[in-house]
């Protein structure tokens, strides 16, 4: 035990390699899972009922970034360009939202098992959406013919906002989250959303139908690019925002008290952590309907392999998310072809065994 | 130990007062905190130490009575600011992931050391490690530590924020929560004697302590709290006596004290068995 005023003693070549490796294996993951992720969507742009190899398609989007008319010539080129780049641009974009939002909560809320999916969030954001398109079209049949896109990432957004803000202040008392409360408010927070939307559905006409329909499974099938234009304004602000989060989130886990302590500006932190996420959702939830588990199962992994340091936790559940919703994609539109599977089907079906594989894992979860 | 004439409190707090569902937890407390002092806050529980302590880190903030900080309103000083100023080590540190030590540790540094290069940033946090004896913890998760160990670390960050921010502010003032509930005696007395060696370096120490005997030693400046009340304040030799001890502490037990200066001075408890013949 040698306790000495902190001098010049030199760190030994222990610690200073333990640093230098956790940065080498960040770079790694950053370089390896962006790579991935660009291999994955190139490979997802060739799949579906006519496929194109890879090679072409690099083709085709390298002649069209480039503004080389050679390339752009055949029928995959229109196929490429106006049907599958958007699908799969908007399932990274949505992939990474819902997967940042993830990791964005469960550092709001000190807790590994806080999702947007299954605190209600998103329910509350299907909600809006549903009464939007419901009511909207009702009483907006006399003004207007058609209710433009964008108003459903608003109205969605807005029932994110307020599902997170209820959940925040029934869980948080002085500073500390109870996850039980947590989790038990989100339970009822969706099971009320989720009614009011049943109610919505009652009272809707058949094509109101089948959009609600399409809310409640989550697809992809709908990509345009008008519609990437109305998401992609309100995702990309939050991956761009990720960095100034990381550090105050890495402070807010030793304690609200402490990262006040530490010079963090907690109040800040934690209301743009809430605003991000309830846009982020309400845009995903807007173009794609409710895809679950995206933000449980890909920040737990992260946090897996290189531990919970936000700073690197956020980037990479960002390429991760957008990597399992675009393969979720491609598996939903292959399994059943011609027919499209619902790709809230598949995330549920990879994301709740896993989900319980934790709970299995670490029983410990609730004492928080 | 300082001459307060010529150097005035780091931190002053006047008056300060404090409730919380009706009931007050502090009243009328006044309390200037030195610098190259260590101040330590005695009183049984429930006396309202932590609150004080927290009313001076400006965790809470005063329902009535002032706090300044070289003369400056606590209140009006940005919370960056602040974090080069002070640093607190507070009474419970649960960790929601499973953070490294040394990732704990590096959070005192993370953010008002940004200004400092990253080797000078490192060298920091395995300097504070070391010197709050968990070097050697540095790779494992936090979470698999004991309760000493976890409350070393914590105290290890405090020494990094504290280091760090010695670039920026000049007085600064360390606020220290039981720091030493988990320890075994070793690292009782070693972390106090780090506190002491920190104040000699300028700082103002604030100790919240349960052990009379380890207060009456550590301390330059003896705060005794009972019902929200600072009781008596000042040297330890001057401030604690009999009467103090069965009125404060509900006991009825007399001080012992050592014997005048250059006297030789025996206490029994040292026996250490036989020696060997």
């Amino acid at each position: 035990m040698t306790f000495a005023v902190p001098s010049q003693a030199m760190p030994t070549p222990s610690l200073s390699g333990l640093v230098a490796s956790r940065r080498r294996l960040g770079l790694i993951a950053l370089g390896g899972l962006g790579a991935a992720c660009l291999l994955l969507a190139v490979i997802a742009v060739g799949q579906g009922a006519v496929a194109i190899a890879p090679g072409r398609v690099a083709a085709i989007l390298a002649g069209w970034l480039t503004g080389n008319g050679a390339a752009l010539e055949g029928r995959d080129v229109l196929v490429v360009l106006n049907i599958r780049l958007p699908r799969v641009l908007l399932g990274l974009l949505v992939g990474a939202g819902l997967a940042v939002s993830g990791a964005l909560m469960q550092g709001l809320f000190r807790n590994p098992l806080a999702d947007p999916g299954l605190v209600g969030v998103s329910a509350g954001a299907g909600l809006a959406a549903a009464a939007t398109i419901v009511l909207g079209d009702r009483f907006l049949a006399g003004t207007l013919m058609k209710l433009p896109f964008a108003v459903l990432p608003f109205g969605a957004f807005c029932g994110g906002l307020v599902s997170t803000l209820v959940l925040y202040v029934i869980a948080t008392r002085e500073g500390r989250t109870s996850v039980a409360t947590m989790l038990l408010a989100g339970v009822a927070l969706g099971a009320l959303s989720g009614a009011l939307t049943g109610l919505l559905s009652f009272v809707s006409d058949d094509r109101q139908l089948r959009d609600l329909t399409f809310w409640s499974l989550g697809s992809l099938g709908g990509a345009s690019w008008t519609k990437l234009s109305a998401v992609a304004p309100i995702i990309l602000p939050l991956l761009l925002l990720m960095p100034f989060l990381a550090r105050g989130l890495n402070g807010l886990m030793l304690g609200e008290a402490e990262a006040y302590h530490l010079g963090i500006p907690v109040q800040r932190i934690k209301a743009m952590a809430i605003l991000l996420v309830a846009l982020a959702v309400g845009a995903s939830v807007a173009a794609a309907g409710l895809i679950g588990f995206v933000g449980i199962v890909v920040p737990h992994l992260v946090r897996l392999w290189v531990g919970p340091d936000h700073r690197l936790l956020l980037p990479l559940s960002a390429l991760g998310g957008a990597m399992l919703l675009v393969a979720a994609d491609i598996v939903a539109r292959l399994i059943v072809a011609p027919a499209e599977l619902p790709i809230g089907i598949v995330t549920a079906a990879l994301g709740a065994p896993f989900f319980l594989w934790l709970l299995l894992r670490r029983t410990s979860l609730l004492d928080v | 130990m300082s001459d307060a004439a010529t150097h005035p409190p780091i931190l002053s707090g006047r008056e300060l007062g404090f409730s919380a569902g009706g009931r007050a937890l502090v009243t009328n407390a006044s309390l200037d905190l030195l610098a190259g002092t260590t101040t330590i806050v005695i009183g049984p529980n429930g006396a309202g130490k932590s609150t004080l302590l927290k009313l001076l880190t400006g965790e809470i903030a005063p329902a009535g009575g002032e706090i300044d900080i070289g003369g400056e309103a606590l209140r009006a000083i940005p919370g960056w600011r602040l974090a080069c100023q002070r640093a607190v080590m507070a009474q419970h540190a649960r960790l929601a992931f499973p953070f490294s030590v040394y990732e704990v540790a590096r959070l005192g540094v993370d953010g008002i050391g940004r200004a400092l290069p990253r080797p000078r940033r490192e060298a920091i946090v395995a300097e504070c490690l070391a010197a709050a004896g968990v070097f050697d913890l540095a790779g494992r998760s936090y979470q698999t530590l004991s309760g000493g160990e976890q409350q070393r670390v914590q105290f290890a960050r405090v020494l990094c924020q504290l280091e760090a921010g010695r670039s920026i502010a000049e007085r600064q003032l360390l606020f220290l929560d039981e720091p030493i509930a988990s320890l075994d005696l070793c690292h009782q007395l070693a972390l106090l004697d780090m506190a002491r060696s920190i104040a000699a370096r300028g700082v103002a120490v604030l100790v919240v302590l349960h052990d009379l005997n380890l207060a009456v030693t550590y301390a330059d400046h003896l705060v005794v709290m009972d019902r929200g009340r600072i009781i008596a304040q000042g040297p330890p030799a001057q401030t604690l006596d009999d009467a103090l001890l069965q009125q404060v502490f509900r006991v009825d037990l007399s001080l012992s004290r050592a014997p005048a200066p250059g006297m030789p001075f025996l206490l029994p408890q040292q026996h250490r068995g036989r020696p060997a013949a």
